[in-house]
């Protein structure tokens, strides 16, 4: 049965696809290798991954204005996260979704989603309605 | 949003393509941080580094560029971070031919916009620093946390877009920092001890970042003895916003908008002060240290130098020489530049083996390629923002200061 969870209305268009989650946070800049499509930090809890097509669910945006503009370049290179899910983002990943196009929300009524949603779930995103909801779970 | 006459007319397109695209995104970041409306800002700050931009993001400027002359210049005075690449140092650095095609052409369709290049983060020293209560939208994290913090300014982080997007419409979105309601103090940190070094200022902002993690979260620390200069608050406000993305701090009696401790948290309770003391520094230290190791590269930058930083550098190379198997780098910003030239500290520490470089920062100058091409791993700096960036690049980053970086620069192993 799915659970839907209320959030803030975010931005970018309506995307399905898998979540990839961790207790950590983001940036374009500090954590991936973005030839690769993977996570390039050592010290993250995502390193190794790829990110490609996944739905990213993590705490929130971490320093570098960068991000604002690698989130299109990584799109228009077509490896790229299908969408940002965060607890509370910052003004960068809010500014880079909105120039890539990209789909992003935060602000859930629930809580953390790091808490709420689980790495293989199943998500529809509905950014206009501010609204996730988990299709099926892993 | 509500908006004015003039907002309507740029969404309307009636001012062209660019603002209408700079407006129509300003407005989709309001709706998402629910501003009610815009403010108008007295300059705007891009960062815009080709790495970042890539091929496609300098087409996007390039684009623009071509639009008639009204259409494309910006309407308030709009300058640059630091740039991908020193056309001067370039090849010393082994940057590619490639990397300096696509920093011409981003270049050329900045200045046709009006854009001033300043290429640098230091901006509050050297440019023209903001006075308290302006509204800006500035786009580095070091500036926009300083200018906050310690000159009163009114900034969010405005990445690259929305910066430039500021300074075709001269307004941003009011929200984050513009609102008094979130300018208060929200965690309290007590200093018993005063930080002896630059690195020692960078790991405080460090680990004060970590605890905060957040945006939204204003630290306030309180028992530091005797004030900080810039340069020490500009090495912490750089960490800080690096670790934990804060963009504003106070410290009572210090920082503007918090005379008294009571004053930092805006008439709230204070909450307990978690204390930070000097053992907690040496940990912070530990996590980025890596002794005996060979020393690849030693870089001075993350913020970029002051003078009185580069003055510091040359004084401890005098009458010494950087070992033959290790390279070190110092970026400071063009202003900076020039004066260290005409006080011939340029001089001293490039015959010591050095390399300065002027309107780069160097984890925005294809740290990646950089490594691989010049074979570098272990990198030793005394900045705490660059050991929290540059290990996503590959590099094995160890925090000094910078007495100690230069000894292991010379001494060719950390020392």
């Amino acid at each position: 049965m799915a659970i839907v969870l209320n959030c803030h209305p975010g931005i970018g268009p309506t995307v399905t696809g898998t979540a990839l989650v961790a207790v950590d946070n983001f940036s374009a800049r500090y954590d991936l290798d973005r030839l690769k499509g993977t996570f390039s930090r050592p010290a993250h809890r995502l390193y190794g991954e790829s990110y490609h097509d996944k739905i990213l669910v993590l705490v929130t945006a971490k320093g570098g204005v960068a991000s604002a503009w690698m989130l299109r370049e990584m799109k228009e290179r077509g490896i790229v996260p299908k969408a940002l899910v965060f607890d509370r983002s910052n003004t960068i990943l809010a500014q880079g979704a909105a120039f890539a196009e990209l789909t992003l929300v935060d602000r859930f009524e629930a809580g953390d989603p790091t808490r709420l949603i689980l790495s293989g779930d199943e998500l529809m995103i509905e950014p206009a309605r501010g609204r996730v909801t988990i299709l099926n779970r892993a | 949003m509500r908006l004015g006459e003039e907002e309507r007319a740029m969404l309307a397109g009636e001012m062209g393509p660019a603002r209408q695209w700079a407006i129509k995104h300003q407005i989709a970041v309001g709706d998402f941080f629910d501003a009610a409306d815009f403010v108008r800002v007295g300059q705007a700050h891009i960062m815009a580094d080709t790495e970042s931009l890539g091929a496609s993001g300098v087409a996007w400027l390039e684009a623009i560029a071509r639009l008639p002359s009204a259409e494309r210049r910006v309407a308030v005075p709009t300058i640059t971070d630091p740039r991908g690449l020193d056309f001067a140092s370039y090849k010393r650095l082994k940057q590619t031919e490639t990397m300096a095609g696509l920093e011409a052409r981003t270049i050329a369709a900045f200045e046709a916009l009006g854009v001033l290049m300043t290429n640098t983060c230091i901006n509050y020293q050297t440019i023209l620093p903001p006075v308290f209560g302006e509204h800006m939208a500035f786009g580095d994290t070091g500036v926009v946390i300083y200018c906050n913090s310690v000159m009163g300014a009114r900034s969010n982080f405005e990445g690259g877009p929305s910066a430039l997007a500021a300074g075709l419409t001269g307004r941003t979105p009011r929200y984050g920092y513009h609102l008094e309601e979130h300018r208060g103090g929200s965690k309290h940190f007590a200093i018993g001890w005063r930080p002896r070094d630059l690195a020692d200022w960078g790991a405080l902002g460090g680990i004060v970042g970590r605890a905060c993690n957040s945006y939204w979260e204003v630290p306030v620390l309180s028992g530091l003895e005797t004030p900080p200069n810039s340069d020490e608050l500009k090495h912490f406000g750089a960490a800080l916003a690096s670790f934990g993305s804060v963009a504003l701090f106070h410290i009572p009696g210090v920082t503007p908008e918090a005379p008294t401790l009571a004053a930092a948290f805006a008439g709230r309770p204070s909450p307990a002060a978690v204390p930070i003391g000097a053992e907690d520094i040496a940990q912070f230290y530990a996590t980025y240290a890596g002794d005996g190791d060979k020393v690849d590269v030693v870089v001075f930058a993350a913020p970029q130098l002051s003078l009185l930083e580069m003055e510091r550098v040359a004084s401890l190379l005098k009458d010494r020489r950087v070992h033959a198997d290790t390279s070190l780098i110092v970026a400071t910003s063009p202003e900076i530049k020039f004066a260290a030239d005409r006080m011939r500290l340029t001089q001293s520490i490039e015959q010591a083996g050095g390399i300065v470089t002027a309107g780069v920062c160097f984890y925005q100058s294809y740290a990646r390629e950089m490594a691989e091409a010049n074979g570098w791993q272990c990198l030793l700096t005394n900045s705490a923002k660059l050991v929290n960036i540059i290990g996503g690049y590959g590099y094995r980053p160890t925090l000094a200061s910078m007495q100690r970086c230069i000894d292991s620069a010379v001494a060719g192993r950390l020392v």
